[in-house]
């Protein structure tokens, strides 16, 4: 009797199993086969060997589109950083109808198409766009700076993008941080400048480190803002996956690029991961 | 002393109150400026407008070019939703209660969509569809963005898994109740607003998908996404800010539906305890 009830009970645990199988079976045809066959080919065509990565390397114009998108996806990292603490700091402070209202303001680019905000940063960045015209209205500079096809918009359209995945791990971690430790300092004698690097920021630090990594990693395979708001010299890795794989069928030099931006996701991941401080531990 | 500590913190908190408004501003008005435009009554690009107009709506529903995308975009919305919607569910039912060596495995693996860059997924998506002849194809479509949107449908259901208690399923199974009664009955019911929103989602995302539908779309078959794209990249008219704005009212519309959903999702387990 006792047998079969613990069987019984045991039953779900068992028979369940099997219902992963749709998923698995799809996603080892439609996505594990075709990632691992790209990859591969970057060993294989046009002929097995290191060929292609010798090349990444050491032509330019590969070698600075790596470098490229290290240093745009750096930035426009920074530049999130920077503007999304404060901004998070602000949300975790304001009460009620005020705290709605500031996350909604940041999760309303996150319901916006990517095409349509870009679409609104070339009408806004443009010569004889607003921004410009009111530049020259003030009399900060007697002609219009170009803002987009380069490095401005790139960073500009790609931090609007990503700021939202800086500032909700942020906020996450802010919102549970007690007053008390900072009051505490401040009656102990700590100026406000002491009192947030020694407290505030060490016990926001995990939100920093998810925020940093999460926007970091999604910048470094970014395709659609470079592609519109970018110029020749703003040229990413993924432009490049793009070019090689439809206009010249390079799809040796396609699939070293892949693992070249696989690796860098991995190691990012791992670092963070490394630090304790990883995703989960939210 | 007193005075000047107080005074660098107003300083401080002012200064971090400006920051905030500034950041506010930047993150509100690209949505304003397409709202905007999508009124305008000039016959090209302009802002600020001349006057308002509904031109760029009417051109939206009599252009060929859009209504045809409409179309496919319809077509590959609905049955991606309900493919990614059958097979997530049923992998969070497979792995929420059952344990088995490689489970973390499994889960990362089917999270791993997520997390590997798009541009490489279409570049890969469209090397082998080129092998199998399903680039600009509708099964090729749904393939391909179901693949990506059953991370999210996986997520959603096994957050609400695990708010649904597993003795009720045990009970009604010692009860004698068959597998699938239990599934029909019981969970089915109680995980139905995580499904759904997992449905939702799905579209939301597939409807949204640009990169890989650029790669494996053809000419004679281009969803909305892909036409915007090169509406961008061509000669810029406002007729992308009318359709940003119908798609940016029916995402807060999806938005209002998921946190409807939510509330029903957090009463019925209330209701099953008492």
């Amino acid at each position: 009797m006792a047998a079969f009830l613990k069987s019984a009970i045991m039953r779900p645990q068992v028979q369940r199993a099997w219902l992963v199988l749709p998923a698995l079976l799809l996603l080892l045809v439609v996505f594990a086969y075709p990632v691992g066959s790209l990859l591969l080919r970057s060993f294989s065509e046009p002929r097995w060997g290191f060929q292609n990565f010798v090349a990444l390397f050491t032509q330019t114009v590969y070698a600075r589109a790596l470098v490229n998108t290290v240093i745009i996806s750096g930035s426009v990292t920074l530049i999130c950083l920077l503007g999304g603490y404060p901004l998070a700091y602000s949300i975790a402070q304001a009460k009620g109808q005020m705290r709605r209202l500031l996350i909604f303001a940041v999760l309303i680019p996150f319901w916006t198409s990517i095409l349509v905000r870009t679409f609104a940063w070339l009408v806004l960045l443009q010569n004889r766009g607003v921004i410009n015209r009111t530049i020259l209205w003030l009399g900060l500079s007697d002609q219009p700076i170009t803002m987009v096809h380069n490095r401005i918009g790139v960073l500009v359209g790609m931090v609007h993008i990503l700021l939202p995945f800086m500032v909700l791990p942020l906020y996450s971690v802010m919102v549970r941080i007690s007053g008390t430790y900072t009051e505490a300092a401040a009656s102990l004698g700590a100026t406000p400048v002491r009192n947030f690097l020694r407290v505030y920021l060490p016990m926001s630090w995990p939100g920093v480190t998810n925020g940093t990594v999460l926007v970091f990693v999604i910048g470094l395979g970014y395709f659609i803002t470079p592609a519109l708001l970018g110029g020749a010299g703003d040229t990413m890795i993924a432009q490049l996956i793009e070019t090689e794989v439809s206009d010249f069928g390079q799809w040796g030099i396609a699939g070293a690029l892949s693992l070249v931006l696989l690796v860098g996701v991995g190691v990012t991941f791992a670092l963070l991961f490394q630090t304790g401080l990883g995703i989960r531990a939210r | 002393m007193m005075a000047r500590g107080f005074g660098t913190e107003t300083l401080w908190s002012s200064l971090r109150i400006a920051i905030t408004a500034l950041i506010v501003v930047f993150l509100v008005a690209p949505m304003l400026i397409v709202l905007i435009i999508s009124f305008s009554s000039a016959p090209f690009l302009m802002f600020p407008p001349p006057g308002f107009s509904l031109q760029w709506y009417r051109k939206l529903f009599s252009d060929p070019a859009w209504i045809d995308s409409l179309v496919t975009s319809i077509e590959i919305v609905v049955p991606t939703g309900l493919l990614a919607m059958t097979v997530g569910t049923a992998a969070a039912l497979g792995l929420a209660r059952s344990d088995f060596p490689a489970k973390r495995l499994v889960v990362g693996f089917l999270m791993a969509p997520l997390v590997v860059p798009v541009i490489i997924i279409a570049a890969a998506i469209f090397g082998v569809f080129r092998v199998w002849n399903l680039n600009g194809t509708l099964p090729g479509f749904i393939l391909a963005h179901t693949v990506l949107t059953v991370p999210y449908v996986l997520s959603t259901v096994l957050t609400s898994l695990q708010m649904v208690d597993e003795q009720y399923e045990k009970a009604a199974l010692t009860l004698g109740a068959s597998p699938w009664l239990v599934f029909c009955r019981i969970v089915f019911p109680l995980i139905l607003p995580g499904v759904l929103s997992g449905l939702l989602f799905a579209m939301v995302i597939s409807f949204d998908e640009l990169v890989v539908s650029l790669f494996i779309g053809s000419p004679t078959f281009r969803p909305v996404a892909v036409q915007m794209w090169s509406d961008v990249l061509g000669d810029i008219d406002p007729t992308i800010a009318a359709i940003g704005t119908l798609l940016f009212l029916f995402s807060l519309l999806v938005l209002l539906l998921e946190a409807l959903m939510r509330r029903v999702g957090i009463e019925s387990p209330l209701l099953g305890q008492s």
